[in-house]
């Protein structure tokens, strides 16, 4: 709740030359920046508003068949595109299932992808963290840890990555174009976001200064047999514990191309290559995705107070495969369905 | 000649219109000139002392004007008496920024005062309090072994311990041919009116104040700040037409009203202290519980042995205490029954009526026992209610005042469609969803307490009537101008129901389902001892109009006096007021229940729930696709006011049952889902169909309305009846609430 | 960290608010939400949690409805902004203001602002076709007293009026 600078960026470069200096930040749709900085979480010296750059604004079909998302259009305005609707109806869903219309409105692409953790410790700056004050400590560990990943944590951190659009962006094989003060580059989806391990102050692999100008999606949309379920404990406005991304490409009655990602389980969108191939081939059933959920979950441990998603989310990829072969069932706010 | 009469009609809100255009006001929004703002800062620790307090970079930030602690606070008395508020449990009450001493987490240890709320909050956030910490007890369950009786004072009065045992328990349980034997839990919630605590203080000049505080008791403020303070209460004026909801969270004063009058006081300027969302849960909430049943029945139905015992959390300086196991065998007549409730002292702030406290609590265990024991009986859930109607109270041996469950059962149930539901579990399903059906009684005690009003008839024709009571969203504004227009027959226009504000004659807290019969009923007698006036004023009117007549041979309607058996005889109560050269008419009277006479009855309002639930078999996600909640509360004021308070309630018990709950880390000593987006209250996609039907009962004992309140009644039988439907659905039941996702995996 | 508020400037911002053109100069500190109760009067946008979770602060900002609390009011700058001051007077109330008081879709009357300037962006915007999706789509917005399903009612029938 510090004092800061404000500055309105008039263009990309001016943005990424108004930020180089200690305590700068870009600021976006404000969701999630502005709350941690009422909370003292973060101690922001300078914001740079994007929110003039219109050049971040758009939505633009890709010549690869693909189509582009401005960083700075807002979730909800991607979510009702109409090219996103028709092509990517699995993103529209999990946009929508995120937030609340409010926040969707002023929640930027870019900001969807650098939202901090939900944990309760990160959150209260009273507490230890070692996200928050690196070296303090994981109170998670042995504390409240329903919210809490169920893998890829590490001793020093047991948080989630809270974004259901990711889940859909990790599904498919979105990728991430920044620029920063050393120029522009492209980031594989499964690349932009990181692990805790020793260093769980750190969410994702993005350069200091660096800002998200687009995220290019390819041009499968598996707009056909796709589906977003989300579970959570409440209907709506409410993180996920487990949520599952599922696109299918269906050919004579077998998956030519199956894709996963979880949501709620990991510091970041978990989706694995090798449960996927072993769809590929085989009839979409019950039993076939069970197998796949396995393969997802095998090096899965739980802590006291959310083993139970370990099972959840295997029921989750279950249901949510057979969900994806009937898009019209589904739900608002990715609720179960059949 | 026939009256018009408003009770009983479903008038809409009479201030709806200025809540529906932002122009009620609430608390934190009078403007005034030359604000400043105060921003509290909280404990870091548990338990343990301050040692010392740094403010030089606080100080040092633009705007500041002051910091308050314990070591620069203007002088606060010290006797435990003069802390005591209307809601005061037996104890030593928490003296704001008293001594160095901490005793919970969050407590409030300083607040500091700017020009701006900005520089209020980052000044308060550069404070550095350093504290010397000592070991703390939070957890209720590793302390089991510290628990003992209440104390007892004016609480345990107005919410009484459990009456002795009857007959022999353990042998007739022991008998029984069916038992069923369960054990209770739920966590701490914290009440989270949408509106969040705050005071606007108004320096006068002179001492004098005058208070915009979010309170359910304007006379409780005005007396706890003259005492605190050591001001005439005619010094002090607390105003609080609009409250953003209550829930019992303003039943007692709360540390920003402190704070917001002390630095007025001091800085004698205007000062608003507004809490933030997490300071909303550093106060009184509804304690965590555990809770043991053990009822035993014959083969045929009939309940015989009841035990049922509660463990609650309480602070370690005063001892809250509610009802939660009375009621079963208020509603079921078994002979052989143990009570017991016990409080278990921790460090933590000192729990706090929260609604249908208690009652929701217990209700929650005997409602869900007595499903598990029809189950084991082969007996449909309603039936085995039926063979245990209570037509007397045999655990206090009195009748009662009035009852009429059993009309509730079948309204109810025939409306629910409750002959459709299935015995056992997993016979009904919608896809991958199971369907269940279950029910409940629910029962709330009709508390009774002197009130008092004043009543005005101007020389303009208006009646005016005047209470310190508030609305927190009851309807109680409206449903006090529809009982003072009836009493004078005067159109609700003109009527002026003036209220919150402690100017006004001095009312109670507005809680515990109350306040209808109590300011109901004294608005009603201030109304007739104004009609006794006007009627004695017209009497006397030149020509003696009414010649001889009796009250009783006339009739107040249209804003006149009329002769029964000559309408033509018509005195307008202005012309009245004119006799009187034109002065207005004012009476005051209180209306003082009479306790020998209602003493002699158990009064309560009563109601059966009956739900549907849909859970997804695989994913254990559970919805209430629909309830019928059918009440019997005595004289319905305003159907449309009552229908809200009791979908409300229902809402309320959807969220006990699957929603809310405070996670207390006991390592940490603190509680860490303290926002709303972590502490989960229903969105609206969690509330589906939901009826209402309103039981006709006649209660000629409990007040001069015969209204019983409608406040709790509605929370109480709704949550049983969902963990039962739950039950009824899968064959699971859950006894730790609420029941979360993944419980039922 | 800058040193001081006074380093942080102070910033010229220009509202329309309810119709109605407001020029503020603001730290940039301040949100829209207590720009708009504390700088302009307009106490009707409530602060029920501060932190984007309730809604109970939710105004139209150029046609969407945003959180306010969330949203600094420099940003906002040359936005047009419509509260519920805005939205229909006592003696001309907007369809939706009607219904909630028929309905008696409110009770403390707290979370309503929020929830008008939620449904009237939400009708307009054309979006909620079955009670589920409206449901969905209101969610952003919390009721304590539990008026639930007479919000809903109350924005189905402004929806059916309409058509």
């Amino acid at each position: 709740m510090n004092p800061f600078k404000y500055e309105k960026a008039a263009s990309l470069s001016g943005a990424i030359t108004a930020v180089q200096r200690p305590g700068g930040v870009y600021l976006g749709g404000g969701t999630n920046l502005i709350d941690l900085w009422k909370y003292g979480i973060t101690h922001p010296d300078k914001m740079v508003d994007l929110n003039g750059l219109n050049e971040l604004k758009s939505i633009t079909e890709l010549p690869d068949g693909g189509v582009r998302l401005g960083a700075l259009v807002s979730n909800n305005t991607t979510a009702y595109h109409p090219l996103i609707l028709e092509r990517y109806p699995l993103l529209s869903r999990t946009i929508l299932a995120g937030a609340t219309a409010q926040i969707r409105n002023s929640a930027t692409n870019g900001g969807n992808l650098l939202q901090r953790t939900r944990c309760y410790y990160f959150y209260d700056p009273d507490s230890p963290c070692n996200k928050r004050n690196p070296g303090s400590g994981c109170p998670a560990i042995n504390g409240h840890n329903r919210l809490h990943a169920i893998l890829g944590h590490s001793d020093s951190c047991i948080a989630t990555f809270p974004s259901d659009m990711c889940v859909a962006l990790a599904a498919l094989e979105a990728r991430v174009r920044v620029s920063g003060p050393d120029g522009e580059r492209t980031i594989e989806f499964t690349d932009f976001h990181r692990l805790p391990g020793d260093k769980p102050e750190l969410d994702n692999n993005l350069g200091q200064h660096e800002l998200i100008t687009a995220i290019d999606l390819p041009a499968n949309g598996f707009a056909d047999n796709y589906s977003y379920l989300k579970l959570r404990d409440r209907n709506s406005y409410a993180f996920a514990l487990v949520s599952v991304a599922t696109g299918l490409s269906i050919q004579d009655g077998l998956i030519r191309e199956a894709r996963i990602a979880l949501g709620g389980v990991a510091h970041i969108p978990w989706r694995l290559t090798a449960a996927e191939a072993e769809l590929r081939g085989k009839e979409p059933t019950e039993a076939n995705f069970a197998t796949a959920a396995d393969i997802i979950l095998a090096g899965a441990s739980g802590f006291e107070h959310n083993s139970f998603k370990i099972e959840l989310a295997r029921r989750a990829i279950i249901r949510n495969g057979m969900m994806a072969l009937d898009p019209a069932s589904q739900r608002p706010g990715a609720q179960p369905s059949l | 000649m026939k009256k018009q009469n408003s009770i009983g009609q479903p008038y809409r809100r009479i201030e709806g219109a200025l809540k529906v255009t932002g122009r009620a006001k609430y608390a934190a929004e009078y403007q005034v000139e030359d604000l400043l703002y105060g921003y509290v800062v909280n404990s870091k620790i548990t338990k343990g002392r301050i040692e010392s307090i740094d403010e030089s970079a606080t100080r040092a930030v633009d705007g500041v004007v002051e910091v308050f602690h314990h070591d620069n606070r203007s002088s606060l008395p010290r006797f435990d008496l003069l802390y005591s508020d209307m809601d005061a449990p037996p104890g030593s009450p928490f003296r704001p920024l008293y001594d160095n001493k901490i005793q919970f987490a969050g407590q409030p240890v300083a607040f500091v005062v700017a020009e701006t709320f900005e520089a209020a909050r980052y000044a308060a956030s550069l404070l550095t309090v350093h504290y010397a910490e000592e070991e703390f007890d939070v957890d209720l369950k590793a302390n089991m072994d510290k628990a003992r009786d209440p104390s007892k004072g004016l609480a345990t009065f107005i919410k009484p311990l459990p009456p002795g045992p009857r007959g022999d328990f353990e042998k007739a349980y022991a008998a029984a041919d069916e038992r069923f034997e369960g054990k209770f839990h739920h966590g701490s919630q914290h009440h989270n009116p949408m509106e969040m605590f705050a005071t606007t203080t108004v320096y006068e000049g002179d001492g004098k104040l005058t208070i915009y505080d979010k309170t359910q008791g304007t006379s409780n403020s005005q007396i706890y700040v003259s005492n605190l303070f050591g001001l005439s209460m005619s010094d002090v004026r607390v105003i609080a037409p609009f409250v953003g909801g209550g829930f019992g969270s303003g039943l007692r004063p709360q540390y920003q009203l402190v704070f917001s009058v002390m630095a007025a006081l001091e800085l004698k300027r205007n000062v608003r202290v507004s809490m933030d969302r997490r300071q909303m849960f550093t106060f009184g909430h509804r304690p965590e519980t555990f809770q043991h049943t053990r009822f035993g029945a014959t083969k045929d139905g009939t309940l015989t042995a009841i035990n049922h015992e509660a463990f609650a959390e309480t602070s370690n300086f005063e001892d809250y205490n509610e009802v939660v196991v009375n009621h079963a065998n208020m509603l079921y007549p078994a002979d052989n029954v143990t009570l017991d409730y016990k409080l278990i002292p921790l460090d933590r702030f000192t729990p706090m009526d929260m609604r249908a406290p208690g009652g929701s609590t217990g209700m929650l265990a005997i409602e869900t026992t007595m499903d598990q024991l029809a189950d084991q009986l082969d007996l449909d859930p309603l039936e085995f209610r039926l063979r245990n109607y209570a037509e007397r109270d045999v655990s206090s041996d009195k009748p009662f005042s009035s009852k009429e469950l059993k009309e509730c059962y079948r309204q109810g149930a025939e409306r629910f469609g409750w002959n459709e539901r299935q015995p056992t579990a997993k016979k009904v399903r919608r896809g991958n969803r199971l369907v269940g059906h279950g029910m409940s009684s629910g029962i709330w005690d009709v508390i009774a307490l002197p009130g008092k009003a004043t009543a005005t008839f101007t020389a303009e024709g208006k009646l005016i009537v005047e209470s310190a009571v508030t609305d927190n969203g009851q309807g109680t504004y409206t449903v006090m101008t529809q009982i003072a227009a009836d009493q004078l027959g005067l159109p609700l226009e003109s009527v002026s129901f003036k209220y919150g504000d402690s100017k006004h004659p001095l009312s109670p807290i507005q809680g515990g389902s109350y306040t209808t019969g109590v300011i109901g009923s004294a608005v009603k007698a201030a109304c007739l001892k104004l009609k006794d006036k006007l009627f004695h004023l017209a009497q006397i009117m030149d020509g003696y109009p009414l010649g001889d007549a009796l009250p009783e041979d006339t009739i107040f309607t249209d804003g006149a006096i009329i002769l029964k058996k000559d309408p033509s005889v018509r005195i307008p109560l202005t012309d009245i007021i004119a006799f009187n050269r034109g002065e207005a008419v004012s009476v005051s009277k209180s209306n003082v229940p009479n306790l020998l006479k209602i003493k002699q009855y158990t009064r309560a309002a009563h109601a059966a729930t009956f739900v549907e639930v849909e859970v997804d078999e695989q994913l254990g996600v559970i919805n209430v696709t629909r309830a019928v909640t059918a009440v019997a509360a005595g004289k319905i004021m305003n159907p449309k006011t009552a229908r809200s308070q009791i979908l409300g309630g229902m809402v309320w018990g959807i969220s006990m049952a699957l929603r809310e709950e405070t996670l207390l880390d006991n390592n940490l000593g603190k509680y860490v889902n303290t926002d709303l987006g972590e502490y989960h209250i229903p969105v609206h996609a969690d509330v589906h169909q939901l009826d209402v039907i309103f039981v006709p009962e006649e209660d000629r004992i409990i007040n001069e309305l015969g209204a019983k309140g409608i406040g709790e009644i509605g929370v109480i039988s709704m949550a049983p009846a969902i963990v039962n439907a739950v039950y009824n659905a899968t064959g699971k039941l859950v006894k730790v609430f609420p029941i979360k996702l993944g419980d039922l995996l | 960290m800058i040193k001081g508020i006074s380093e942080a400037g102070v910033h010229e911002v220009n509202l329309v608010v309810n119709d109605e053109h407001r020029q503020l100069h603001l730290p940039p500190w301040v949100t829209l939400l207590d720009a708009l109760r504390n700088h302009l009067g307009l106490t009707g946008t409530k602060k029920g949690c501060d932190h984007g979770q309730c809604g109970a602060c939710t105004v139209i900002c150029d046609d969407e409805r945003i959180l306010s609390c969330l949203t600094l009011a420099t940003m906002k700058d040359g936005s047009n902004i419509t509260t519920i001051e805005g939205i229909g007077s006592e003696d001309e109330l907007h369809p939706l203001q009607s219904a909630f008081i028929e309905h008696d879709a409110f009770q403390c009357g707290y979370c309503t602002p929020g929830q008008i300037c939620s449904g009237v962006a939400m009708l307009a915007a054309g979006r909620g076709d079955t009670r589920e999706e409206i449901q969905d789509l209101m969610s952003g917005n919390l009721c304590r007293c539990g008026a639930n399903t007479n919000i809903i009612d109350a924005i189905i029938a402004v929806k059916n009026q309409s058509k």
